[in-house]
């Protein structure tokens, strides 16, 4: 427990004191993470938005597919992405392993089933004929987008927190396609995992509490704009 | 004639095989409104769809102002406007739905903020202006989406069922504000339904579509007067429906002026003491009896002279179309035939109460149905 307090103690002295390794990692996390799930709504709410609105043959077959795929091990899409990002690999030529576009595609490979699945839903819940009223009012195939989007902006922006929560809280993905490189790849997780191995538990309590503050801070501005409008 | 403002030419539209609509000519001229009725399933609503180019049709084609719509569907979607059977607000507040297509459509803030304002006053709902959408009821609603339709002042309005989910009293409010909007904005109107008090009320030609096909087209006193077939006639049930126009009320009786001929009504119009009406009679209200006899004391204020143009059986019922000034038909039983010994050129006299009768006012259009 005292292990716990010092930790605490730690990442305040850490963020207080302007460690510049320590926020250069918290950077990094943020960034790539961000980048990632941005990657995986565009993704998500275009196949989202297909298979809620156009009704395709095999839907179902491809929302339970979806739907597996929230499960996705990171271990998995990290190494199926470092085989693919290897310099014999289909993808080789691009040398990106070990780089932090690489912990980008595989986190962005991780939220995207989760994005979508939960945004299908999230639009599905919108009443089928709003679609057609919003063009009938002249909307343009983009503006009928936004606006479907916004009406289901709540369940929407969930979808977003779960998919930015799976991109920045794995790990095992980022190490295999990072290589956790300090100054370059070193995520909180990471870095978490190598303090860890290392026997310095009180650095890895404190970047772990980083890491909470800051899914927290993003969180707590998404529920801020998902429930702003709920309150008047 | 004028060139219909919109229409269709052989629209088909089938969905896993099966034929849902299938419109060879449907035409609607400038100012007209159209009413096309129909039972649940004759594809009423496939055929909105198709008028407001949300729903290609797998065959023929959607002609506005006379010229065929094949591309640049966007730009005359924003010459219409569409209102459903659900209000489908979006999560704002009222004026901003309103203001909803406007703004999609680009229609400058000042101008916006003018066309809301005076939509919201005339539809009886600007003190919900600031209301959230969701907090509305479902008359409420109703008159925030037609006002958001009327507020686009669109070429033409297409309106799907637009009252089937109102209860009676909000519906019949909605339906005076709506018909005073229309008269007033001389809006091209095609409005489908599955009610024909509806139709008559505010349609200045009646479609009957059933089974996906139009069956018949034109105006209601002639639609419901004279249907084209049996399933039309079984579905509008077979009524005597004129054009009138109220003359006098006295005392809760209205006398109605109909082709020279003079009907008393019961009349249920509530300010109403002068103007257009159509009356509305059934047959098994209308009473036959011989010419010669003496008006005998009864208690129907309407004793009108008539002749037999036409007997036409239908089991135990015998249907008699009757020419007393104008078209009358009265639903008599097959012993009452033979005793009268009715046939083609006989004459009677034809009795009703004046509380048979059933008014529905019909405003004065600026421009006059064709057909």
């Amino acid at each position: 427990m005292e292990l716990i307090w010092d930790g605490i103690t730690e990442a305040l002295r850490l963020i207080f004191s302007g460690d510049a390794e320590v926020y250069e990692i918290m950077l990094l996390s943020l960034a790539v993470s961000a980048a990632a799930t941005g990657i995986a709504l565009v993704i998500g709410l275009s196949i989202a938005s297909f298979l809620a609105f156009r009704a395709p043959p095999g839907r179902m077959l491809a929302l339970s597919i979806l739907n597996s795929g929230m499960a996705l091990p990171p271990v998995v899409v990290g190494l199926v992405v470092a085989v693919m990002l290897w310099r014999t690999g289909p993808l080789g030529q691009l040398h990106l392993l070990y780089t932090p576009a690489a912990i980008v595609i595989a986190q962005a490979v991780i939220a995207t089933p989760i994005v979508t699945a939960l945004s299908v839903v999230a639009l599905q819940t919108l009443h089928p004929k709003l679609r057609l009223q919003v063009l009938a009012l002249g909307a343009s195939r983009w503006q009928a987008a936004w606006l479907l989007f916004r009406e289901a902006r709540l369940p929407l922006l969930a979808a977003v927190m779960a998919g930015f929560g799976a991109a920045i809280s794995e790990v095992g993905a980022s190490i295999m396609v990072g290589g956790n490189i300090k100054g370059s790849t070193r995520t909180l997780t990471t870095a978490t995992v190598l303090e860890t191995s290392q026997g310095d538990f009180e650095t890895a309590i404190a970047l772990s509490f980083i890491l909470l503050a800051l899914v927290y801070a993003v969180t707590l501005t998404f529920t801020i704009i998902q429930q702003r409008r709920r309150a008047s | 004639m004028t060139q219909p403002k919109m229409g269709v030419r052989g629209v088909l539209v089938e969905r896993a095989g099966h034929r849902i609509l299938f419109v060879e000519e449907l035409d609607v001229s400038p100012g007209e409104v159209l009413a096309v009725v129909g039972p649940n399933g004759a594809g009423k609503s496939t055929l909105i769809h198709v008028l407001a180019l949300l729903e290609r049709p797998s065959a023929g084609e959607v002609l506005f102002d006379g010229r065929p719509v094949r591309d640049g569907l966007l730009s005359y979607r924003r010459r219409m406007a569409v209102v459903f059977q659900e209000p489908l607000l979006l999560d704002a507040t009222v004026e901003s739905n309103v203001g909803s297509g406007l703004a999609l459509r680009g229609v400058p803030r000042a101008e916006r903020a003018h066309r809301v304002r005076r939509w919201l006053e005339r539809f009886g709902i600007a003190a919900l202006a600031r209301r959230s959408a969701r907090t509305l009821s479902g008359g409420e609603a109703q008159r925030v989406s037609l006002a958001r339709a009327l507020a686009l002042e669109p070429e033409v309005l297409l309106m799907d069922e637009p009252f089937a989910a109102l209860d009676e009293p909000t519906r019949q409010a909605l339906i005076d504000d709506l018909d005073r909007a229309l008269a007033e904005t001389g809006t091209t109107v095609v409005f489908v339904s599955h009610d024909r008090a509806e139709a008559l009320r505010l349609g200045d030609r009646v479609a009957v579509i059933i089974g996906g096909r139009i069956r018949q087209v034109g105006p209601p006193s002639q639609v419901f007067a004279a249907p084209a077939d049996e399933e039309v006639a079984a579905f509008l049930g077979v009524e005597t429906i004129v054009p009138g126009r109220i003359s006098a009320v006295e005392e809760g009786l209205a006398v109605v002026e109909v082709s020279g001929c003079r009907v008393e009504a019961a009349s249920a119009l509530e300010g109403q003491s002068a103007g257009e009406v159509l009356v509305c009679l059934r047959p098994e209200d209308v009473v036959l009896s011989p010419a010669e006899d003496r008006p005998a004391a009864t208690s129907a204020r309407n004793r009108l002279p008539s002749v037999v143009r036409r007997v036409v059986r239908s089991g135990a019922q015998v249907r008699v179309e009757l020419d007393a000034g104008f078209p009358l038909v009265a639903l008599i039983t097959k012993q009452s035939l033979e005793e009268l010994s009715l046939e083609a050129g006989s004459r009677v006299v034809a009795s009703f109460k004046a509380t048979a009768v059933h008014l529905i006012p019909r405003h004065a259009r600026p421009q006059s149905p064709t057909g």
